[in-house]
């Protein structure tokens, strides 16, 4: 097996142009690889391949670092985004320990990856709707969506009775099988343009084990086909569940978008500037009618899959500390008190913030009312049947 | 004088124009009119964007359609072949049918899945299949079969017209035979039985291709049998059947698919359940056989036949 490369190498050391490239859509990218994500040596899971190129303006030790192609002008936002990413850590470890006190059933942390799913929904624009696969929790509280509804799905208390569904549709539990929606979805603003351009896209998150399904190939084809506004915002966060990201493909996850002929570019997912400034690209020019894109978030898992996972069994604690350094919150704060954007006075309030946070998310559980039979029974169907409707009276009938 | 495949055409043409929403998906639907031509016609008349010609990949077809729903349209699905579901079967029982269960109502599936279903016309494997009874079994979905060009006619523009997503059997051996005139109006409603002949000593219970094979078993029978066409799935219309079975106090159900754990079962289960003691003698099945669809040379040893629904009713009348 072969390792990520093990040598550093600057981004402006080897700048390869890659304008005639179609896949990338006449993007060229700086050939940073993966193995430069933090500026260190190992990145954990082989890659079976050199990484490739990757997008990167803020390195693991918060520099900023120039782009030929992408740039993130407007510093004056990041101590919003940082309040997003820490508050939504404070809510994945809270609802992590929720889960260990019984209270919830069961929690996909997202721990790590707070700076892809933040930048991502950040990117969003109002008419644009977000297809998230099972552990978006940062892009839920990001577009201010209640998070009282993720503790409910996860406590059991309903199947997603969700509010805001015109902008983050339902949590999907089938590997995969909300890109297919998203594809529809676009398809349909596409078509309620009537010819122009649709001014609207989706997002949808998957991971990098769901490239391995057949409805993610098939979107990622339906989409091509038809020219869809519709961005696959791939979270490659190095495991599913068990395996590594090496059993799903042998070639780097970005690259996939060449065989379906739209472009697909990797970007350093633990760095909130470049996954914004690629989101926001990638968006635009769906919006704009110029189709499809794929985006290869690459970033760490650094929790378990679930609450009922253990990752001890199948990585190592090397690979974890190795992630650890490339941490998504520290290197932005690292960043922002180096140019004097934050202080440590804020941080201290950001922190009493995220305490108090914490506080309502573990009161918000005890409010949580679980979804009755009977309703149950009645959302079935929009029409009910007289069958249903006397397997109800059945049931109620065997309460009294 | 129509037929079946031209009454579904129609209903189709009626419903794309009624409302801008509606749209076709398929594959080969568009330029080609589908295999069986049942969209002859309508690409010309509405359009690349309304009658859409998809790529070949079933699950991706039904994913999208939804996706387009979730954007307000209405999504008429053709599957070419009943064979040909089951890459589709994920996103149909994960997806489809459980989106307004999971969204607690917020989010409904206005969506139509077209298969042509069953067997009898002499092809290959995976094209003479009847699948309905995963269907029925999956709750959220609503699954219709009609037997004739009349039903077929209205039974599509009730589909489309329908909240819920609607599996529609379309009997394919069928399609193409004289099949009368189509009635003014709907007849029934979409989940409504319908008396197909009326008679006293036995009610033969069926749907889809299986209703005119019970027609000609009852006309060549030396008894008064009724047919009853089914014509819903699921829901099925159980009053209309225990008032017939009532009336008669026999029943054979007749299908095609395979005999264990067919709609048949739970036909003849529930009327064990509910009806008894009106009933002179136990339910019967004629069915397809417990194997793999066979060859097409042998097709007709295994399809229900008139010889074999009489000798079911021997059975059920010497009880």
């Amino acid at each position: 097996m072969c390792q990520a490369a093990a040598q550093v190498i600057r981004p402006d050391a080897r700048g390869r142009a890659l304008d005639d490239d179609p896949s990338t859509g006449g993007v060229s990218f700086r050939p940073l690889s993966a193995a430069d994500a933090g500026g260190a040596s190992s990145l954990g899971p082989a890659l079976g391949d050199d990484g490739g190129p990757m997008v990167q303006l803020l390195d693991a030790s918060g520099r900023r670092w120039p782009d030929e192609h992408f740039d993130f002008p407007d510093v004056d936002v990041l101590p919003n985004w940082l309040r997003d990413m820490v508050l939504a850590r404070r809510f994945d470890s809270e609802a992590t320990a929720l889960q260990r006190h019984g209270e919830l059933a069961l929690w996909p942390p997202c721990l790590g990856q707070e700076a892809a799913q933040v930048g991502a929904a950040r990117a969003l624009g109002d008419r644009d709707v977000a297809f998230p696969s099972y552990r978006e929790h940062a892009v839920v509280l990001t577009l201010g969506l209640p998070y009282r509804q993720l503790l409910a799905l996860f406590r059991g208390c309903d199947g997603g009775a969700w509010e805001g569904l015109d902008r983050v549709r339902n949590y999907q539990m089938i590997i995969g099988a909300q890109t297919l929606h998203a594809t529809g979805y676009a398809m349909g603003m596409q078509l309620d343009a009537a010819g122009s351009p649709p001014d609207a896209a989706t997002l949808v998150f998957h991971g990098d084990g769901a490239t391995s399904q057949g409805d993610v190939n098939e979107a990622y084809l339906f989409a091509a086909s038809r020219n869809a506004p519709v961005v696959f915002f791939c979270q490659n966060n190095q495991w599913a569940i068990s395996e590594p990201v090496t059993l799903q493909s042998r070639t780097p996850l970005h690259r996939r978008a060449d065989g379906f002929g739209f472009p697909g570019i990797r970007v350093d997912g633990n760095d909130v500037l470049a996954v914004h400034a690629v989101t926001t690209w990638a968006l635009e020019r769906a919006r704009r009618g110029e189709g499809p894109a794929l985006i290869e978030a690459y970033t760490y898992r650094m929790g378990a899959h679930t609450t009922s996972d253990d990752p001890t069994k199948y990585r190592t604690d090397d690979e974890s500390r190795a992630w650890a350094d490339r941490d998504p919150i520290d290197r932005l704060a690292t960043y922002l008190k180096a140019e004097d954007l934050i202080d440590d006075a804020w941080l201290a309030g950001l922190d009493a913030e995220a305490r108090d946070f914490g506080a309502d998310v573990r009161a918000a559980v005890a409010d949580l009312r679980d979804a009755t039979m009977a309703s149950l029974f009645d959302n079935v169907y929009a029409e009910i049947t007289d069958e249903l409707r006397a397997q109800r009276r059945e049931h109620e009938g065997e309460l009294a | 004088m129509t037929t079946l495949a031209r009454a579904i055409n129609s209903g189709l043409h009626r419903a794309l124009e009624a409302d801008p929403k509606v749209l076709l998906t398929g594959e080969d639907i568009g330029r080609l009119g589908g295999v069986f031509r049942v969209t002859e016609g309508l690409q010309e008349a509405f359009g690349e964007d309304r009658v859409i010609d998809a790529p070949l990949a079933e699950s991706g077809i039904v994913g999208t359609a939804i996706g387009l729903i979730m954007r307000g349209y209405r999504v008429v699905v053709e599957i070419q072949f009943d064979g040909f579901v089951y890459p589709a079967f994920d996103q149909i029982v994960t997806q489809a049918a459980r989106l307004n269960y999971r969204t607690a109502g917020r989010q409904g599936v206005p969506m139509v899945i077209r298969i042509p279903f069953g067997g009898g016309i002499g092809a290959i494997e995976h094209h003479s299949e009847s699948p309905e009874a995963y269907f029925c079994h999956t709750p959220g979905l609503k699954v219709v079969a009609p037997s004739n060009a009349s039903d077929a006619h209205w039974m599509i523009q009730q589909a489309i017209a329908s909240p819920d997503p609607v599996i529609f059997l379309e009997p394919k051996r069928r399609y193409h035979a004289a099949g009368g005139d189509i009635d003014d109006e709907a007849a029934a409603g979409l989940h409504d039985a319908r008396i197909a002949k009326s008679g006293a000593d036995a009610t033969l219970i069926a749907w889809g291709p299986s209703v005119l094979t019970c027609l000609e078993a009852a006309k060549a029978s030396e008894y008064d049998l009724e047919v009853l066409d089914l014509r819903s799935l699921s829901p099925v219309d159980w009053p209309s059947v225990y008032a017939s079975v009532a009336r008669t106090r026999r029943a054979i159900v007749v299908q095609e698919a395979p005999r264990t754990l067919g709609l048949g079962s739970e036909l003849a289960a529930r009327l064990h359940e509910d009806l008894f003691y009106d009933m002179e003698a136990p339910v019967l099945r004629v069915t397809g056989y417990d194997i793999p669809y066979p060859p097409a040379r042998l097709e007709r040893e295994y399809l229900p036949s008139v010889d074999r629904i009489l000798d079911a009713v021997d059975r059920s009348l010497s009880a």
